[in-house]
């Protein structure tokens, strides 16, 4: 056993020191140190996305973080971005889309698709846009792949498709 | 995972120092690296966390107009680098062809090019593999197989290189930076930075221990146009069965200069000097694209087999068909944006 490491970060803007072992993922930290068990472990090898969570402003896969890697930085998780009286825009378009079957995956579709939707605005391309440069034009061929990184096994795809359109053409460019 | 030592290097000379003890690896972007971990393939007794080295993470211009992009720059922020996306679009296009986009928030340049193959058997402990457990054997030769080379394999080893950004760092002709404790780092082509497997397919670069890639330089922009073009099992986030990057010049219906290396079939982003000289000068044709394929194709030996009765499997004809229509892609999209110097449609 290694001498445990402290690990000093914002989460959902709560500073939290964080005692454990080197290899303390930071996902099993939100999940069995912290509580915050909205961050799921599907995979646990970086395929599914359900763990997804926003690191720095940008999305990443927590359960592939080692926690000892990132003191000093700044986490959101689902239960950062909205709760049940006070939704999160994408929250509800995911609600009123209907875009979710069993919910497993949910968080780290919001939570993926909350930083997407920066990376749109950043003017970030992807495999899928016409050209490199100008404006992307946030269609569903676009969402879908920037989107691949998160799996839904109820294959609810069509309608967190249209959630996150929805967003997107609500909040404009 | 294995319990490790932790520590966050504070500069290079720490870094390279810490990491040449036996069982340490570096660590940044961690995405495969603890993948690996978590499988047990790979079990570092320490780690050497690099990404707190001030001045890694910055993509600059060179003296001679190239481009010096530290080894802890991002995919994403590479792909998405204005320079990068108007200078050396085939370098944007291939890491946006690879992972999502979690991953190449995280992966670093570096990392990126010491990734291990996906070969199922390389990660699976209870298969043997070469790679793994030098001498164990090769379980991943003479049954169904995907993500395997065809070029530059041995009997002890069908590893594939599995990046995408690689194989356009190769066409841009990249050379790897390095640092080294207790001694001037180095520059490296891909070529040699790869080691062929061999009898040791365990030991995949040149790397000295505590040697660490601290950056990778460009030359100046090639100009032309540049396609990637990548074959794989589902549409998005999946590895490449075969990629090919082209850079292209086309002037008044004749190749001036024609660069290609494949992806998805070597254990290195594969070029061949033979295939690229005998595109110069000539006009395309489908004759020529054969005889390029050919070329580049000539000593590919595809071990992986179809089925009981041994048939050989599907990847050396996926290369030649995926060689044509990149070749064929660059040419239409020179031909349809004729006027501007550089990029996509050049």
């Amino acid at each position: 056993m290694q001498t445990p490491l402290k690990t000093t970060l914002s989460i959902n803007g709560t500073r939290h020191e964080i005692e454990g072992d080197a290899r303390l993922t930071l996902l099993d930290a939100l999940r069995d140190h912290l509580g915050l068990t909205g961050s799921k472990k599907g995979c646990d090898h970086g395929q599914c996305g359900a763990c997804t969570v926003l690191l720095n402003g940008r999305r990443v896969n927590s359960c592939l973080t080692l926690l000892c890697m990132h003191d000093g930085d700044e986490v959101t998780t689902i239960e950062g971005l909205g709760t049940p009286d006070t939704p999160s825009d994408l929250q509800r378009a995911f609600v009123d889309r209907d875009g979710m079957q069993c919910g497993y995956c949910t968080p780290g579709q919001i939570c993926s698709a909350t930083a997407m939707i920066e990376e749109i605005r950043q003017g970030w391309p992807s495999h899928a846009s016409e050209g490199l440069e100008g404006e992307v034009a946030p269609t569903p061929a676009e969402i879908a792949e920037r989107m691949s990184g998160n799996l839904c096994r109820c294959g609810c795809y069509p309608n967190i498709v249209d959630a996150i359109a929805d967003v997107i053409a609500e909040e404009g460019p | 995972m294995n319990p490790f030592a932790y520590h966050r290097a504070r500069d290079e000379q720490d870094a390279t120092a810490t990491a040449a003890d036996d069982g340490t690896s570096f660590v940044a972007g961690a995405t495969n690296l603890v993948d690996l971990m978590k499988l047990g393939v790979k079990t570092p007794g320490r780690l050497v966390d690099i990404t707190r080295i001030e001045g890694l993470d910055r993509i600059e211009r060179t003296d001679d107009g190239g481009l010096r992009i530290g080894t802890l720059v991002t995919n994403s922020d590479l792909a998405a680098d204005p320079v990068v996306r108007r200078d050396y679009p085939v370098l944007s296009r291939a890491i946006l062809a690879g992972a999502s986009g979690q991953l190449r928030n995280k992966a670093t340049t570096g990392g990126n090019l010491l990734q291990h193959p996906r070969c199922p058997y390389f990660q699976d402990l209870a298969m043997p593999c070469n790679m793994r457990e030098p001498g164990s054997g090769c379980a991943a030769q003479g049954g169904p197989m995907r993500l395997h080379a065809i070029l530059g394999t041995s009997a002890a080893c069908i590893a594939a290189h599995p990046g995408d950004m690689g194989v356009a760092m190769g066409v841009l002709d990249a050379a790897v930076e390095t640092a080294r404790p207790g001694q001037e780092g180095r520059s490296l082509s891909l070529e040699e930075l790869y080691r062929l497997p061999g009898e040791r397919p365990d030991i995949r670069t040149v790397l000295e221990p505590g040697e660490m890639i601290r950056a990778v330089v460009l030359p100046p922009p090639p100009g032309g146009t540049h396609v990637y073009r990548k074959v794989r099992d589902r549409a998005s986030y999946a590895f490449a069965l075969v990629s090919t990057a082209v850079v292209l010049r086309l002037e008044d219906g004749y190749i001036q200069a024609g660069r290609i290396a494949l992806g998805g079939v070597a254990p290195r982003p594969w070029r061949n000097p033979h295939a690229e000289e005998a595109m110069t000068g000539e006009p395309p044709s489908e004759a020529l694209f054969d005889r390029v394929a050919n070329i580049l194709l000539a000593e590919a030996v595809d071990r992986s087999a179809l089925g009981r009765d041994g048939a050989p499997g599907f990847k050396i004809d996926l290369a030649r068909r995926t060689i044509r229509a990149a070749l064929w892609q660059a040419v239409e999209r020179s031909e349809g944006g004729a006027g501007k110097t550089a990029g996509e449609a050049a």
